[in-house]
């Protein structure tokens, strides 16, 4: 992947309510030529996008733009399991906003729940990746990312089209074959997160830019749903 | 000589670590993302780590000893510390934590407490071991990111 200058690289928002997590997902966002801001909860994140916790307000600028120049992000990455609103919560409310629909939203999460996967993908997150995170998970976001670049009058990038196919919507007959060992049958509910303190205290906002080498490895995706253990 | 003696043996108890399952390959991930601009990524990411586990073992704790025991907050701490962990490699804390959200799944209060001393102790030496690890590769100095120094 080439970038030339900080206007034509692309502006990931990342949301993670773990500390560690927001530096790891930061970093390798950084060592693979993005820039990054990163946010500990779905409401700071509405808050970088434009976009109020209650109601999108239709007098607000942003909310009325179509393309999104002035906040300037180009794909939403965002753990599943947060306090208050959940990393679903916020891709919800993405999806379900004029100015903001179009944006490509990541979900991640540290659970494999095939139910929850599906979900996800069937209410518009563009893919799925198991925690830990890694540099091969980074390198798919780039086709996502092309692919609305492509879509804007002032694409930039003259990169070419991404090698792999159009995602699929879903697949429910794959994740429903694969047994999850870890599933949480008992009494825990879908999310245990979403009944936990809250207890990370400032934000964590950060902008800045970097570029690395990167490696590959074999890694789940909406493509090829499967336990990994 | 000396040099290469310090990089004989961070190898050696690189090694070690690995087979005796304390860490996993997401170990390596995180000292590959290391470059110029933060050299110390590794050692910072893991000394996050034992800051933030230490606060969450603490109420976990807490949590434990309460009554009645509110086994959902219970899973949802140990989720938390299983995640981390996760994150910076260290399986056997990752793997213990898992015993311990089984137990809290069965409400099995004793297997709570048990799960709970075993992380306690998975906890410090894994501490300790990493701070003879990063405290070695202090001494050889800052890594050469022009080649590859996985072993």
């Amino acid at each position: 992947m080439t970038v030339v200058d900080a206007e034509s690289r692309f502006h990931v928002l990342a949301v993670d309510d773990s500390l560690i997590d927001r530096k790891l997902i930061e970093k390798l966002l950084k060592n693979s030529s993005y820039q990054v801001t990163t946010v500990d909860s779905g409401s700071k994140a509405l808050e970088v996008l434009g976009l109020r916790d209650e109601v999108e307000d239709p007098s607000s600028p942003s909310s009325s733009s179509p393309d999104h120049q002035e906040i300037g992000v180009n794909l939403i990455i965002t753990d599943y399991c947060m306090p208050g609103m959940t990393g679903y919560d916020l891709l919800k409310r993405v999806k379900g906003s004029s100015s903001l629909k179009d944006i490509p939203v990541v979900i991640m999460s540290s659970e494999n729940v095939p139910a929850r996967i599906n979900r996800c993908l069937e209410d518009g997150a563009e893919e799925f990746f198991l925690k830990p995170v890694n540099l091969a998970d980074m390198k798919k976001l780039e086709s996502h990312l092309l692919k609305r670049k492509q879509q804007l009058p002032m694409a930039a990038a003259p990169e070419p089209p991404p090698q792999q196919p159009e995602k699929p919507p879903h697949k429910p007959e794959e994740a429903a074959a694969s047994t999850d060992a870890t599933q949480t049958d008992g009494i825990i509910s879908d999310c245990s997160c979403s009944s936990s303190s809250s207890k990370r205290k400032a934000s964590a906002m950060e902008q800045e830019g970097l570029s690395s080498p990167e490696r590959t490895k074999p890694r789940l995706s909406s493509s090829g749903l499967a336990v990994e253990t | 000589m000396e040099y290469s003696n310090l990089r004989r043996q961070i190898v050696f108890m690189k090694k070690n670590l690995f087979d005796q399952g304390y860490l996993d390959e997401q170990f390596n991930q995180l000292e590959d993302l290391e470059d110029e601009s933060s050299p110390n990524f590794l050692e910072e990411v893991v000394a996050l780590f034992f800051k933030d586990s230490s606060r969450l073992l603490t109420n976990i704790e807490q949590a434990t000893d309460k009554y009645p025991q509110d086994f959902y907050k219970l899973d949802s701490l140990v989720q938390q510390l299983k995640g981390s962990g996760s994150s910076i490699g260290a399986l056997r804390m990752k793997n213990e934590c898992s015993v311990f959200k089984a137990n809290c799944n069965d409400r099995n209060l004793e297997g709570c407490r048990r799960s709970l001393q075993k992380i306690k102790r998975e906890h410090a030496t894994l501490k300790q071991k990493l701070e003879s690890y990063f405290q070695l590769l202090r001494q050889v100095g800052p890594r050469d990111y022009a080649v590859s120094s996985r072993k």
